[in-house]
């Protein structure tokens, strides 16, 4: 959720300017102000600079508070040699690599064939976006139930096709589980940022191609899409993010067993700050982290530079 | 190509949409079985008797989900009202309003703005300990009462108004507060619902932090209390796990169809889970 921010943020080009005449004291701008900006010191700025400060000490809850060690680089020298965090890593950018583009790619499926006037469209986009705004819990104990290897709905449809995962239960089987219910949640999600991107499509581009004989496809590939590309790379950026820093649903069904199938990244730091309670090294973990998936953010986002359609 | 509405091309989303609901149907029809019935094969979609006990089981006595479902609703109340008054002021200022320092500021609430809340959750943990607010509902309500993202919201909104409504005010005599809550307010009616919308979802949902900053299954919000529903074996119980999951879905659920349109306009608009 926190790029959408930026993403908005970098849409937005009117200035914040009171204009010109009586201008109010400045004292009172920032009393409208200080509340929040109080609370966000207080549960946000300070925990910030303090996980930055943990990440390079040796502290763990047993020790108490006189027990922190700063061991300057010592975390991250023990990350760069740890392997379970490379595992993690690994498992991490496959659960992203393939649940985010799909995800994006069925949403922008389903939102095209929702563009078009069809009976009982306000329901069909209820129905596909209702996943998205159910809590986990109640997602992730039906899907449990649904995926039963031996009993489950899922696997009694497979059936038919002599299929049997095991899901849950197995650990070859258990990242495309929570990969089949990622995706089952975002698409709706994705459908909607999409439809309402394109309501803004170039109408009169469509029209000139329609003159011109262009097809289907060429349509597609030379209007719509360039059209759509910052919703895509909005929308890769925010489920990335997503993806790669929930661990709610692991905790709650797989604890990232079977063995360490599913401990992906954001699994590791949770298990290791409040599992072990190794505080120091669960920050450092959470830095990595993050820098990570900023580099990766901004690397998608690069991408868009200069091929995006202006109109 | 004619814009009539072919109906034929909704039959496969028809379809794909039969597919996407099968889960709540499920979760719907489970919540009315008996334990014994959960697991059948061939699947039985109307439960066979009809098991409503399940309902008044999780719904009454020890096992009752409703005072997990009141420690939400004082959450989510407590979170969206803080979140929305303190963001339509602050996002007020930031926008209207000039003062020393403010795009600073501003560029270090936008830094924040994109640190995810896991990142932050060990530093929160260490903390609530030390303030004795572990354990309490109101390390779940604190953090979400003062949000750089509502206040970034509010924002843009108070951005795109015209300024020379405050100055008109202001020239016949209107102090700092009238101009804000008697001119800009109303005229943010919209955003301010749909971050209200947003907020309570948030919160509704939350699973994450109460899993990390709350211990006492006395304590537990809804979605932590689903867990309970456990059988003698230690196996997940389905009907009494699924009917108190159907009851954790139907407050965002009304919320969903009674603003629906809102509902969407904010989550497209925004973007923003």
């Amino acid at each position: 959720m926190a790029t959408a921010t930026v993403v908005a943020a970098e849409r937005t080009t009117v200035r914040a300017d009171p204009g010109p005449g009586i201008k109010p004291k400045g004292w009172i701008g920032l009393l409208f102000i200080a509340p929040n900006l109080l609370g966000v010191i207080a549960f946000t700025l300070i925990p910030l600079i303090s996980v930055i400060v943990l990440a390079f000490t040796d502290w763990n809850l047993v020790s108490g508070l006189g027990g922190i060690k700063f061991n300057g680089l010592d975390n991250f020298i023990a990350i760069a040699r740890d392997p379970g965090f490379w595992s993690a890593v690994g498992l991490t950018l496959v659960y992203v690599g393939v649940s985010v583009p799909l995800t994006v790619m069925l949403g922008l499926g389903l939102g095209i064939a929702l563009n078009r006037p069809l009976p009982g469209r306000a329901v069909l986009r209820a129905i596909f976006f209702l996943p998205y705004i159910v809590n986990i819990v109640a997602i992730g104990m039906t899907w449990l139930m649904l995926m039963n290897p031996k009993a489950g709905l899922v696997n009694q449809v497979l059936d038919v096709f002599g299929l049997q995962p095991g899901w849950f239960a197995s650990s070859h089987w258990a990242l495309p589980a929570l990969i089949v219910m990622a995706v089952w949640g975002g698409v709706g999600y994705c459908s909607l940022i999409y439809l309402s991107a394109l309501q803004d499509a170039p109408r009169q581009l469509y029209e000139a191609a329609d003159i011109d004989g262009a097809g289907v496809w060429a349509k597609f590939r030379v209007i719509t899409w360039p059209s759509l590309l910052p919703t895509t790379i909005f929308l890769l950026v925010t489920l990335i993010i997503g993806a790669s820093q929930g661990f709610g649903l692991i905790a709650l069904i797989t604890a990232g067993g079977p063995g360490d199938s599913t401990t992906t990244i954001s699994y590791y730091m949770y298990q290791t700050g409040f599992q072990f309670y190794r505080f120091g090294y669960a920050s450092a973990i959470g830095l990595v982290t993050f820098v990570g998936v900023l580099v990766l953010t901004l690397v998608t986002w690069r991408a868009q530079r200069g091929r995006a359609l202006h109109d | 190509m004619t814009k009539r509405a072919k109906w034929y091309w909704g039959i496969p989303l028809w379809i794909l949409a039969i597919a996407f609901l099968a889960p709540f149907a499920w979760m719907l029809s489970t919540a009315l079985k008996q334990d014994v019935d959960a697991y059948k094969i061939p699947m039985q979609w109307i439960p066979d008797p009809f098991q409503w006990d399940n309902f008044s089981t999780v719904l009454s006595g020890a096992t009752s989900v409703l005072p997990a479902f009141g420690r939400s609703v004082f959450v989510a109340v407590l979170r969206v009202a803080g979140e929305l008054i303190t963001a339509t002021m602050a996002g007020y200022a930031f926008a209207r309003m000039s003062f020393k320092g403010r795009d600073k500021l501003f560029l270090v609430y936008l830094a924040t703005a994109i640190i995810p809340a896991q990142l932050l959750l060990v530093p929160r943990f260490i903390y609530f300990q030390k303030l004795g607010l572990y354990d309490t509902l109101w390390a779940l309500i604190l953090p979400g009462m003062f949000t750089v993202l509502g206040t970034f919201l509010m924002r843009q909104f108070f951005v795109s108004q015209p300024a020379e409504f405050a100055e008109a005010a202001r020239m016949d005599g209107a102090n700092e507060w009238r101009v804000f809550t008697r001119i800009y307010l109303p005229l943010a009616t919209p955003v301010i619902s749909a971050l209200g919308i947003l907020a309570f979802v948030w919160s509704w949902n939350d699973y994450e932090t109460p899993l990390v900053l709350i211990s006492n299954p006395e304590r537990y919000t809804l979605p932590l209390s689903l867990t309970n529903f456990v059988d003698e074996q230690g196996q997940i119980a389905p009907g009494l796990t699924m009917a108190a999951s159907v009851i954790s879905i139907v407050p965002v659920l009304i919320v969903f169809v009674v603003l629906q349109r809102r509902f969407i306009a904010a989550m497209t608009h925004t973007g923003i889970k």
